[in-house]
């Protein structure tokens, strides 16, 4: 029987009396890319770890490809892009991925081979000689990608790889993921940005307090969080009085001065237009929104703010 | 608004270990060493003692009780042969030439040998009186002891010899006076033999009393003075120098190259390494190579400027240099690596080796020789690695010992380096799993 790439089995990882991960379990097929989300705090990071091989469990077991994640076999099959730029400041590209290569096991042909298809993969073969820290945020984050991919894993973790860059950099990176894919690797992403996990992974992992709270697509999960309803804002105008109670009595909220309903069909906004002018209040402007993934999230995670 | 600044600074200060541990606690331990080295505390028994070999060639009465004189003056530490080992027979009783040996070897930093004559005609008020001059045969890496032996040789000759000094008074006198009565010179001679009777009684007296300090004016005893260790040198302290501040620096330098762990483990490539196929013991050796490498090339070119410029013999003490600075190396390299795995963040690092290599720099004989140590801070210098480095570049350039004579202080070097490494690998598994 052919390994999968990643199984998540049961995994639990306290730090104190906290408890970071409490028994999340989870599979991860080939070729597919799968999106961890999840708010501040809510698990990833030490998820990601563990995937990593650097969280040492409580209980339960984490497996790259059938290798227990911590062992040299895992990491040889797994590519890991942290959050952080974890790059050396002071050496230049080409410098930085010749270390770590070789700290990968790369030597004489496989490394130079492996350096020049990273700095293509980065887009940064034209300043294979600058220093990191002469370099863009957007170069540095896509040199922190490729540095992770030297060695060619086929299994891939990038841990929110768009973090503090412009939208052109953003898009190159989307390029350089969607460009994994077609070659094969199966990707793990994590991001707070609801519209790269929904236009680069096949399937979608929410984690809360430690657990997962949702897993599929996209459809799947509006489907499990929505049904077949559609989402209706309405905003007000002038100073609305009573609004709160207005919208409760039709299943809605009211935040800013702005309605919130849940509609089954687009012809009830005309019942919730009459009800309106009905008891005085002005509705200048209308939407009807088919829930999307950030209205899963929040739906699932809550609108409170968190860490 | 002065007052708001003055706030923030305190409170900052006051959260920030690093800060406030280099403005309080530093200068209180520097001024605790150096006012322990100047004896500004302990009692007076902790007070440096000058340690002279003893030769007596004469053998005459006057000599003897000169040589006891000397063991009884309490700022020497007078010896006639080396101490004996348990359960080895005594050894012989220095020669000239062994206690020449044992100086050069650093055993003591001087020797003193009373001469064949010296008893006939031992002291005078006045130059040349075809007197047999005492030699002093001392080692100039310690300046001060050559000076103070002289001193106190002419204050233990006051004390202990005092029936020689009346008897040449005499002849002045006589030579001065025109002569004396037969009766005259009868009584004096009469005196001048009870009082030495009574230097008699009171040298075999087993509870003497130690001679009180007295006027320390020179010239009643010739004295013959050779420095027997660096006489040939060019440049008789560069060596100590080069040793003292390179080991110094080279602690500085070990501690903020083994610090980029600290760097590496907050920017997160030391997780990245970690997650590849790098072991944590074997990020540590490399690490520890690399900080080792560092401090052997930094040393080498603080004695290569040594040799060109101050005229430090290097090549012709290149094998003993080589082993002294290749295990020094490794010492410091590893006490760096420990200071980074123990230490939770660079600032933290920094103040704490800081405190540490200047203390041990002060206490090891980096920036205070320790020969003018009292004996407890001798003692803690053995801690230190700046000593033993410093001990064992002066073999090197200073007594031309072989490279076999560096055995004590490469061993202490290497064995403690290799286990500050053992600690310092135990430490750092707190990088290894979370």
């Amino acid at each position: 029987m052919a390994t999968i790439p990643l199984r998540i089995d049961s995994v639990v990882k306290r730090f104190g009396e906290l408890t970071a991960v409490a028994g999340i379990s989870l599979d991860v097929q080939e070729r597919t890319c799968l999106g961890l989300l999840g708010p501040n705090g809510a698990g990833k990071s030490t998820l990601i770890r563990g995937i990593a091989g650097r969280v040492r469990l409580d209980s339960g077991s984490i497996e790259v490809f059938g290798q227990p994640a911590d062992s040299a076999a895992a990491r040889a099959e797994l590519g890991w892009a942290p959050q952080e730029l974890a790059l050396y400041p002071l050496l230049t590209c080409r410098e930085n991925l010749e270390a770590f290569g070789q700290y990968q096991g790369l030597r004489g042909q496989a490394l130079r081979g492996a350096i020049e298809w990273c700095l293509e993969w980065a887009a940064l073969a034209d300043r294979a000689g600058t220093t990191v820290k002469s370099l863009s945020g957007g170069m540095q984050r896509r040199l922190n990608m490729a540095a992770g991919l030297i060695h060619r894993p086929r299994l891939v973790l990038l841990d929110e790889p768009t973090a503090g860059v412009d939208p052109q950099a953003r898009n190159r990176i989307f390029e350089m993921v969607e460009e994994l894919r077609t070659e094969g690797t199966t990707v793990i992403y994590t991001t707070h940005y609801m519209e790269e996990a929904e236009r680069l992974c096949d399937r979608i992992a929410i984690v809360d307090h430690g657990r997962m709270i949702a897993l599929g697509t996209k459809e799947e999960l509006v489907a499990q969080s929505f049904g077949g309803r559609s989402d209706v804002l309405m905003r007000f105008a002038g100073t609305v009085q009573n609004g709160a109670e207005w919208a409760a009595l039709r299943g809605g909220t009211v935040e800013d001065g702005v309605g919130h309903f849940s509609v089954e069909q687009p012809t009830e906004i005309a019942s919730l237009l009459d009800a309106a002018a009905r008891d005085g209040l002005e509705a200048i402007d209308v939407t009807l929104r088919r829930p999307n993934l950030e209205s899963v999230f929040l739906q699932l995670t809550g609108r409170g703010l968190r860490q | 608004m002065i007052a708001v600044i003055v706030r923030t600074g305190f409170k900052a200060l006051r959260r920030d270990r690093g800060a406030f541990l280099l403005s309080f606690i530093l200068p209180i331990a520097f001024f605790s060493i150096f006012a322990t080295i100047m004896g500004g505390m302990g009692s007076g028994s902790a007070t440096a003692r000058v340690s002279v070999l003893v030769v007596d060639e004469d053998r005459t009465v006057v000599s003897e009780r000169l040589v006891r004189g000397l063991r009884r003056e309490p700022s020497l530490a007078a010896s006639t042969r080396p101490a004996t080992k348990k359960g080895q027979p005594i050894a012989p009783e220095y020669t000239a030439a062994t206690a020449e040996a044992a100086v050069k070897q650093g055993v003591a930093p001087a020797a003193l040998i009373i001469p064949k004559g010296f008893g006939a005609n031992p002291v005078a008020f006045g130059p040349g009186t075809g007197r047999q001059p005492i030699r002093i045969l001392h080692d100039s890496s310690d300046p001060v002891a050559a000076q103070m032996l002289a001193g106190l040789l002419q204050k233990v000759v006051m004390t202990s010899l005092p029936d020689s000094m009346a008897s040449v008074g005499m002849k002045y006198f006589e030579s001065a006076s025109g002569g004396l009565t037969p009766q005259q010179r009868k009584d004096i001679e009469s005196n001048l033999s009870k009082f030495s009777d009574q230097m008699r009684q009171r040298d075999q007296s087993a509870n003497a009393p130690p001679a009180n300090n007295g006027n320390q004016a020179g010239g009643m005893v010739a004295i013959d003075m050779r420095d027997v260790v660096g006489e040939n040198k060019r440049s008789p302290m560069v060596a100590f120098s080069a040793a003292g501040i390179g080991v110094m620096f080279l602690l500085f330098t070990a501690s903020a190259s083994a610090g980029s762990l600290l760097n590496e483990a907050e920017c997160g490539t030391l997780d990245r390494i970690l997650s590849a196929r790098v072991s944590m013991t074997t990020l540590l050796a490399g690490k520890m190579t690399f900080c080792a490498l560092l401090a052997f090339l930094q040393l080498a070119l603080m004695f290569l400027w040594g040799a060109a410029v101050f005229h430090l013999e290097l090549f012709t003490h290149l094998p003993g240099f080589l082993v002294m600075t290749a295990a020094t190396s490794f010492a410091v390299a590893s006490f760096g690596i420990l200071l980074a795995t123990i230490s939770r963040s660079r600032g933290q690092q920094a103040a704490l080796s800081t405190l540490l290599i200047l203390t041990m720099s002060a206490i090891g004989g980096s920036m205070f020789p320790r020969f003018l140590m009292p004996e407890a801070m001798k003692t803690a210098g053995l801690f230190t690695f700046n000593a033993w480095a410093i001990d064992g570049y002066t073999k090197v350039f200073w007594r031309d010992e072989p490279v076999s004579h560096l055995a004590p202080q490469v061993a202490v070097l290497i064995g403690s380096g290799m286990l500050l490494f053992l600690i310092a690998r135990r430490f750092a598994r707190k990088w290894e799993y979370q």
